[in-house]
């Protein structure tokens, strides 16, 4: 049963994944470099010398219209998209541009798709054990068994996502809403430095919707999240740093209610 | 055997003509020579040819004419005569003879020497009235010493420019090994000029040596000469060998976009992998042949033209089997691609049994209409017209399959289901309508395949298996979604196919594109002319 | 300390528990004991005796069920559709068939140390590629080295430049119509058209014996109940449930920091081994072995064992191989211009009117009648 979209061909994977994971450098300050970072498909500038910096720790909102370059922007840091030119480091010392999605993902990069993307076939915990942090080789999935502590941690994440009840359930007879919480619960059971959530309040109900906004604000600080929405109102309820993404590149960053007063974000994205 | 029939009629027509116009008159031959015709020596009698072909012309042609068709006589004091339907004409003068001798004993003729008789026939043509034959004898001419005779008098009287050409270089080779070494060189340079590589083993010949590597041609300026020469048609041989080559690369290119390109559509355009691709070649290629059975039995007057009515019933035929399957099973599989694959494989099992059930398991035969056998000499090249008209035809395909993809509504629907099939629905485009229309395009097109390859290879049940796998090899190579690629990726699989066929063999030259396929998509996994876009989640 | 969790542990049961499971290995093994013993013990007069055919017929069946689990490996779970096992499956029968060929010794019709047909197109010596097969322990080495090898290397630049999907499907047909094309060259030493057959000993037993048959036969059984076992092995672990996560989204399991590639190779390669270990049990039983073997259509067939049994249960594939190729027999023996209808019907009928399979869809049936779950499929894995 492949999705229809299964049979694409991306980029060429090279090298390999095992690389012990590298710390995450950040004694600067920043976690994540994107300095000039253009990409195009067919003549059309999706990114057009993209330039970004996050701070750790930070939480951090991308909004724009649609073509914008947000979804583009979060395959290039996580290494689906190939930039034309430009650098994307994260920490001081990791070059993103040059691992592949695995290895990104080791390093400490966790992404949640758009339309959430979980193991359908598979139970709610496996989904869990599949994405925790673990030794992710070949020889050692063949023995690999949960230890105790692995357990008590996916009962918690079970119990963080509320989704407690349902561990033995299939996840592709979940809601939208769990199935979104259940895909946060996977990029935590990765213990990630840094979370790209791809509208992430999507399909939730209002009470979910705020309950997410909670976890957000928990994890910021420890971990650095940067959350691409619609909801303005969601963005005001994690009181974040927004960049507004226009046609490729930064129109404008700051506290929320100085973007939304932005002349120029009020023409493009907010409208009069 | 038509041909030839009509041939020989020329031939006796311009014999008659040659007769009447010269008269007796013109007979050089020698009685001595025709005497020996009939000895008792079989050397002695093959001399005698040579001698009597050396001589003349027109009456050489007369008797030696007779001695092929066994209609030549002799009395015993060697008198010969030449014996037709209801007259007795005498060999030397060709005048009629009133009262037949008595005891005349017919000339018998072995193989060797109707060879060789054939052989100086060839030579004597060159005197024929007929242009085209002479031409022909021209080229069939074996250069040799005692050639030199006779091509002296064909160039007297040559006007034609092309004839005195073949001739002179005819000439030239006959002169190699004759005369002094002015002439031989001034031949020699006349040859360089030559792409034939008969004309090349000529002077190869000149510079053979001997087992102490001494060479056997003692002037050493002529073999030099001949080197130079050598050098000269090498090099122009390489030309047209490399000409030839892509010749046969561009047909077959030209038969793997035909091929392929309804594949473009099906797969390209609508995602569907389908596996009876070949089996759509195959109905059209049938479909030439019914049509082809059906002319013979009703119009055997327009034989020659079934071709033009078998095209449309190919594209008809093969579209009709292409919207029954669309509607019936393909359309329930969109987006489910590996099952595609297994039912449209089991709809060709299907289709190849009903076809072995219908027309039986052998080959049949589709002949080529008159005008399309044969081909065009251009310079050393043979151009074959069934070839030719294929590369035409694909093009013809091509251009029509763009203007109506590109300046079409239905083209326009198609295009936009293809982007975004969603969008398209919604914003009023029949999805369910254009899926089934454009299948039938892809069917449509390979029926115009199959009934191409109808004129250059068998037609039998297997006959789309064959052409499925590298049908499959050029949409991968040339990527999904672009017609440019499937064309640059036909053309150069078919060019790449037959410029390494002749070095490695036809095997391993499947092989290894196999293998240049694969190294090719390690580089560009998208094939040559991919669409890139923003990624769609996996 | 399952009993300690709120929710069921992946991969926390037993290898042999489950009633079902259980039941098909003995199912298997009872068939290898109980097959020879009715056709040594059994006198010819009782109905129960097996004639030499028959035996020969199950033998065969049981390799195609090998066949079949190895292809189920690579698609029901993996889902990865190859349309070029058959090329697996006669590269570890020509690797066994030319230590049976070198064990017909002078016993051929050129009376020659060499086979026949070298000696047919004059070869004096062995090519180098077929040095020390006389061994039968080199052979059986070569039968498990050579799918291993060609499907590690092919596989490893396939799946690197991510080819998925239709496009590896059409790359592996490809792949063995090469190899077909390549065997059936005179003078690549694999015995042209004929391949390699007449064979009269192994390991110094004559072949034609009722007990020498009765061995490959057992052996065969014993093969296909390691498969089986195998398989839920590998299944139950977390590797199968990567496996299985790599079939229904690669996209996530690639950003949940695991390389696909690996994964792939390994169940990729171990899929080709195990053919051709079945194809090396084959050919001593059949007799023959020819370059149509890997004919596209041989390959395109397994699938559809594994498409008509059930893709992703284990018990699917055994099932689609027994139906298919007994159908086969009886088509072929009574309505042969028939057969390729039945079969072209069947890929037809089996992709739009029973996705699961045979297996599949009684699962699903019993599993919960309304529910269309995915996890019917689980019940059996």
């Amino acid at each position: 049963m492949s999705p229809a979209g299964d049979d694409f061909k991306g980029g060429a994977t090279t090298g390999l994944s095992h690389v012990a994971r590298p710390g995450v450098d950040t004694s600067h300050g920043p976690i994540l470099y994107l300095e000039d970072i253009t990409v195009s498909f067919d003549g059309f500038r999706a990114l057009n010398a993209l330039t970004l910096t996050v701070q750790t720790g930070e939480l951090r909102c991308i909004i724009g219209p649609n073509g914008a370059g947000k979804t583009t922007m979060m395959d290039v840091i996580t290494g689906k998209t190939r930039p034309d030119s430009g650098t994307v480091f994260f920490g001081q010392t990791i070059d993103l541009t040059r691992l592949t999605e695995p290895q990104i993902a080791h390093a400490g990069i966790g992404r949640k798709f758009q339309k959430p993307t979980v193991f359908e076939n598979h139970t709610v915990v496996e989904n869990l054990e599949l994405a925790m942090k673990a030794d992710k080789r070949v020889r050692a999935s063949l023995r690999a068994r949960l230890s105790p502590a692995e357990l008590t941690c996916i009962g918690e994440v079970l119990d963080l996502i509320g989704l407690g009840a349902e561990g033995g359930r299939v996840a592709g007879t979940l809601s939208h809403g769990q199935k979104q919480w259940l895909e946060i619960g996977m990029l935590l059971m990765q213990e990630p430095r840094l979370l790209l959530l791809d509208e992430p309040a999507a399909g939730m109900t209002d009470h979910e919707t705020a309950r997410t906004a909670e976890l957000f604000k928990a994890l910021a600080g420890e971990h650095t999240l940067i959350v691409v929405e619609h909801d303005m109102d969601f963005i005001a309820s994690i009181a974040a740093t927004v960049t507004v993404l226009h046609e490729g590149a930064v129109l404008a960053e700051g506290p929320l209610d100085a973007v939304k007063a932005n002349e120029r974000v009020i023409e493009v994205y907010l409208g009069r | 055997m038509n041909r030839c029939n009509r041939l020989a009629t020329v031939v006796a027509v311009c014999l008659g003509l040659l007769l009447t116009l010269a008269g007796p008159a013109a007979a050089a031959l020698d009685a001595a020579a025709l005497a020996k015709l009939a000895s008792e020596d079989a050397n002695e009698r093959m001399e005698a040819i040579d001698a009597i072909a050396a001589g003349g012309d027109e009456a050489a042609m007369r008797v030696l004419t007779a001695l092929q068709d066994g209609l030549l006589r002799v009395t015993p004091k060697g008198q010969v005569f030449i014996k037709q339907r209801g007259s007795l004409l005498d060999a030397l003068t060709g005048a009629a003879v009133e009262t037949e001798p008595e005891d005349l004993a017919k000339i018998s003729i072995n193989n060797r020497m109707r060879s060789q008789v054939e052989g100086v026939m060839a030579g004597l043509r060159i005197f024929s009235t007929d242009p085209k034959q002479r031409l022909e004898a021209a080229r069939a001419i074996e250069p040799e010493e005692k050639m030199l005779a006779t091509l002296d008098k064909a160039l007297a009287r040559e006007s034609v420019a092309e004839i005195r050409d073949v001739l002179e270089v005819a000439r030239a080779a006959s002169q190699l090994r004759s005369g002094d070494t002015g002439a031989r060189l001034a031949a020699i340079t006349r040859l360089a000029g030559s792409r034939d590589p008969k004309i090349k083993t000529l002077l190869l010949a000149l510079l053979e040596t001997d087992a102490q590597s001494r060479p056997l041609e003692p002037d050493a300026r002529v073999r030099e000469a001949a080197a130079d020469a050598v050098r000269a048609i090498d090099r122009r041989l390489m030309v047209y060998d490399f000409a030839q080559r892509l010749f046969a690369g561009v047909s077959l290119g030209s038969i793997l976009m035909l091929a392929a390109l309804g594949l473009a559509i099906t797969y390209g355009l609508l995602g569907v992998i389908n596996m009876a691709h070949g089996e759509m070649l195959m109905i059209g290629a049938y479909a030439a042949y019914a049509t082809q059975s059906l002319f013979r039995a009703r119009f055997p007057g327009a034989l020659d033209w079934y071709l033009v009515c078998a095209v449309p019933v190919a594209f008809l035929s093969a579209a009709a089997v292409g919207v029954v399957l669309e509607r019936t099973v393909i359309r329930w599989l969109y987006g489910r691609p590996l099952e595609t694959l297994l039912a449209t494989w089991g709809i060709s099992l299907v289709l190849i049994q009903s076809v072995r059930q219908l027309f039986g398991a052998q080959n049949v035969e589709v002949a080529n209409p008159a005008w399309m056998s044969g081909g065009i000499e251009l310079a050393a090249l043979a151009l074959p017209w069934n070839r030719i008209v294929i590369i035409g035809f694909a093009l013809a395909v091509l251009l029509l399959m763009w203007l109506m993809l590109t300046r079409t509504r239905f083209g326009l629907f198609v295009r936009g289901v293809t982007q975004n099939r969603a969008m398209a629905a919604c914003v009023g485009v029949p999805t369910a309508r254009v899926d089934m229309l454009a299948f039938g395009l892809g069917s449509g097109i390979a029926g115009l395949a199959g009934c191409a390859l109808s004129q250059i290879g068998n037609v039998g049940p297997d006959l789309g298996q064959s052409y499925i796998i590298d049908s499959f090899m050029v949409v991968v190579l040339g990527g999904v979604g672009q017609l440019a690629g499937t064309v640059y990726a036909a053309l150069g699989l078919g060019v790449a196919s037959k410029f390494l066929e002749p070095y490695i063999g036809a095997v391993p030259t499947k092989i290894l594109i196999l293998v240049l396929i694969i190294a090719f998509i390690q580089k560009r996994p998208q094939g040559l002319f991919a669409l890139r876009g923003r990624s769609v989640e996996a | 300390m399952s009993a300690a969790a709120a929710f069921p542990v992946p991969g926390d049961e037993s290898l042999f528990s489950g009633r079902g499971w259980t039941a098909l290995v003995a199912f298997v093994i009872a068939v290898t004991v109980v097959v020879p013993v009715l056709f040594l013990a059994v006198p010819e007069t009782s109905p129960l005796h097996l004639s030499a055919y028959a035996v020969t017929l199950a033998g065969k069946i049981l390799c195609y069920c090998c066949v079949a689990v190895a292809m189920n490996l690579i698609w029901g779970y993996t889902g990865i559709l190859s349309l070029g096992h058959g090329l697996f499956f006669a590269l570890g029968g020509y690797a066994f068939g030319m230590y049976l060929m070198r064990m017909i010794g002078r016993e051929g019709q050129y009376q020659s140390d060499l086979p026949d047909f070298m000696v047919f197109l004059d070869w004096k010596a062995y090519p180098w590629y077929w040095s020390f097969t006389d061994h039968f322990w080199y052979a059986a080495a070569l039968v498990v080295i050579a799918p291993a090898v060609l499907a590690f290397v092919f596989g490893f630049f396939a799946f690197r430049s991510r080819i998925r999907g239709v496009y590896f499907s059409i790359i592996t047909q490809a792949l063995t119509f090469a190899f077909m094309l390549l065997f059936f060259r005179n003078d690549t030493g694999f015995g042209g058209n004929n391949g390699f057959t007449d064979f009269k000993r192994i390991l110094g037993y004559r072949i034609s014996d009722p007990a020498t048959r009765a061995a490959l036969f057992a052996a065969t059984g014993l093969f296909l109940a390691g498969c089986l076992v195998l398989t839920r092995a590998l299944v139950r672990s977390r590797t199968g449930r990567i496996l299985t996560a790599i079939r229904d989204s690669e996209g996530r399991l690639m950003f949940s920091g695991y390389n696909p590639l690996w994964y792939k190779l390994f169940v990729w390669t171990l899929s080709a081994v195990l053919c051709g270990i079945a194809g090396a049990l084959y050919l001593p039983q059949v007799g023959i072995i020819n370059p149509s073997e890997m004919s596209p259509a041989n390959s395109i067939e397994i699938a559809i064992w594994v498409a008509v049994g059930g893709r992703g249960t284990l018990l699917g594939p055994l099932v689609g191989a027994g139906l298919v190729n007994g159908a086969k027999s009886f088509f072929t023996q009574t309505f042969p211009e028939y057969w390729l209808f039945f079969l072209g019907a069947l890929f037809i009928a089996v992709t739009l009117f029973l996705p699961r399979g045979v297996v599949g869809w009684f699962v699903a049936r019993r599993a919960a009648p309304g529910a269309q779950g995915p996890e019917a499929g689980k019940v059996t894995a």
